[in-house]
């Protein structure tokens, strides 16, 4: 492998690491504050693809200029599902919760399948469709557009967390329930609030994803084990650590499948996943 | 031990204690008589055939119970033993000709000498990061097959159906295939009955409720995981043989996927975790559901039996989590109460 190609293919697995990232980071926040592992997260991307296509196809508006109305879209979604049934688990135990997001995925995919067919869609004539020569690579505009705003994305909810107060009463919450009911931090508009975000996130990958990457009901099975990898790796919770798992994931799985082949890029991760498991089961970024 | 004793004492003792022992017992023979006797009142081959994916189900939901619900570790990566049994056994056929009932043997071996590998790494692991373990596992096992030529690859391996009888496990009628999946249904509720009754249970049970009790009385967490989860992948094995016989055709999608792994556990929380019967009760209502759904609004290809499907799914688990077993415990338990409250306890 000649440098220039190394070089490429690391650019490339950058660019899908960060999108990966955007998508874990709506699902380690939603385990982070309420210990929910959220199976139907890869549907929230799958919607947010849907919801690019059908704009752009309905009334020839570009995924780039409708990303505020889906992030709005999704994060409607995601509140909605928590009342509706989230909220209603809270306190179960791990099994019940387990299949409770289990049978949301499948119910997702269903609504999806039922509505627009299981047809691969693509949005094929983006603004941002074409190729850029970035010191001396070739790389697609879509996936850089894609990295650029997911790292945007990825800044905006760590500077919420960090710098806002609805922000700091997520964190509170994560951080103990209980100390943060005694200090009036609602619970339930916590968990609703990081339902609304996490789903807002995974739709954002979705948008951004959508100028390059074929639509269909079950997209969302391409991503939502990466996802679990991510959050594993960065540790649960840490939106620090799936920025740092997400883009060490994107690498790993398209330096590895370019050395041992694509179809192999899955077990590669996979492989890599459970031997750190083994040896920090709290990821790179948690606490023991 | 979960015998309520303010609920079952106060009963007069010369009838109810009786009453319900008995009763359990008779309900459990009649079942059992309609059982062995099901092919003679239907001689129609797709009865036949739910009837066998009914028990296919349970047996498999009452594999993955061991280690799933007596010892409480949530493995979502169990089709890997499934797979791995189907594999074994029909490669074992196919390549080298050893009889397929032998075969399904050391396909069940195999399966629970690599359970042993991968409990070593993965029992170190709790909760959610076991549960997502397991996971890839599974998935690391379906890409390995699906890349295999030697094992078929994607295409997967067609069984040769040029012998038949119960010698080469190839039969043309649905009816032997019923009695082979009774009684293996029969045989992992034999290995549960006799797990849950010795003290086996108790230390699974034990390793569920309370780990870090059972740790300080000296209990070895991980020994007492490895067994479950080896006798469980040694039953999931033998499932995962006896389809590969029943459809005389696997590839990786069918015994590796992970809808497979997903059906074991939904069967047991259906009918009720950690409790004998209650995957085969699981197994019933899921088929049933499963099978009419698809009858009634596959055609459409639309995706509403899907829709069904997972509709019931999120209602029975954030409405029934303890299954049709728990909703059955209740309702008698409040019987129970309104009987002895008529009585003027």
């Amino acid at each position: 492998m000649s440098l220039e190609i190394f070089l490429q293919t690391l650019a490339s697995g950058v660019l899908i690491g960060l999108i990966y990232a955007l998508v874990a980071i709506g699902l380690t926040m939603i385990f982070g504050v309420m210990d929910i592992i959220n199976f139907s997260h890869g549907e929230f991307l799958m919607f947010g693809m849907y919801s690019s296509f059908w704009l752009y196809a309905l009334y020839a508006l570009d995924p780039i200029f409708t990303l505020p109305l889906t992030t709005l879209f999704l994060f409607g979604f995601g509140v909605m599902v928590y009342k509706l049934v989230i909220s209603k688990i809270v306190t179960a135990p791990m099994v019940s919760q387990l299949f409770t997001t289990f049978g949301l995925m499948l119910l997702f995919r269903g609504i999806a399948q039922f509505f627009w067919k299981p047809d691969f869609r693509t949005v094929d004539q983006s603004i941002v469709s074409g190729s850029v020569q970035i010191a001396g690579f070739q790389i697609g505009l879509p996936q850089v557009t894609a990295g650029v705003g997911a790292i945007l994305i990825t800044a905006g909810v760590y500077l919420f967390l960090t710098k806002t107060k609805a922000g700091a009463a997520l964190e509170a919450t994560a951080a103990d329930k209980d100390a943060a009911r005694l200090m009036g931090i609602d619970s339930q508009k916590m968990f609703a609030l990081a339902w609304g975000i996490g789903a807002a996130c995974a739709g954002i990958a979705g948008a951004l994803l959508s100028t390059f990457f074929p639509i269909f009901p079950e997209v969302g099975a391409n991503f939502i084990l990466i996802a679990f990898v991510v959050v594993n790796l960065g540790g649960f919770g840490s939106i620090v650590g799936a920025l740092i798992a997400g883009v060490l994931v994107g690498v790993i799985e398209v330096v590895g499948g370019f050395l041992l082949g694509p179809q192999y890029k899955l077990a590669i991760v996979l492989v890599l996943f459970l031997a750190v498991l083994m040896f920090r089961p709290q990821g790179l970024m948690g606490k023991a | 031990m979960n015998k309520n004793p303010t609920i079952v004492q106060p009963i007069e003792a010369n009838v109810a204690p009786m009453q319900t022992i008995s009763g359990g017992h008779i309900i459990l023979l009649a079942v059992l008589v309609v059982a062995a006797l099901f092919p003679w009142f239907s001689d129609s081959p797709s009865h036949q055939n739910v009837a066998i994916l009914v028990m296919m189900a349970a047996q498999m939901g009452v594999a993955w119970n061991i280690v799933g619900g007596y010892a409480g570790q949530v493995s979502l990566g169990h089709v890997a033993f499934y797979g791995l049994g189907a594999y074994t056994s029909t490669l074992l056929f196919t390549q080298f000709g050893v009889n397929p009932w032998i075969a399904m043997l050391l396909g069940g071996v195999f399966a629970a000498a690599i359970s042993l590998v991968i409990g070593w790494s993965c029992f170190r692991l709790k909760g959610h990061y076991f549960t997502m373990a397991t996971i890839a596992v599974a998935e690391i096992v379906q890409i390995v097959f699906t890349n295999w030529e030697f094992a078929g690859a994607a295409v997967g391996i067609t069984i040769p159906m040029d012998q038949e009888g119960w010698g080469a496990f190839v039969f043309a009628s649905k009816v032997p295939y019923y009695y082979i999946a009774l009684g293996l249904l029969l045989l992992t509720l034999l290995a549960n009955f006799i797990i849950e009754k010795s003290y086996l249970g108790y230390y699974f049970r034990a390793i569920k409720d309370e780990p870090d009790a059972a740790r300080s009385l000296g209990v070895s967490l991980s020994k007492y995981k490895q067994i479950a989860f080896a006798v469980s992948s040694f039953f999931t094995a033998l499932g995962g043989s006896f389809y590969a016989q029943k459809e005389l055709y696997i590839d990786p999608a069918s015994v590796l996927g992970t809808a497979v792994s997903i059906k074991m556990a939904l069967v047991s929380i259906l009918g009720g975790i950690g409790t004998l019967f209650g995957p085969v009760i699981g197994a019933g209502v899921l088929t049933i559901i499963d099978e009419g759904t698809r009858v009634m609004f596959g055609g459409s290809g639309r995706g509403t039996d899907l829709i069904i499907y997972a509709t019931l799914i999120v209602v029975i688990a954030v409405y029934y989590p303890t299954g049709v077993m728990g909703w059955i415990k209740n309702l008698s338990a409040r019987r129970a109460l309104k009987s002895q409250n008529a009585k003027g306890v």
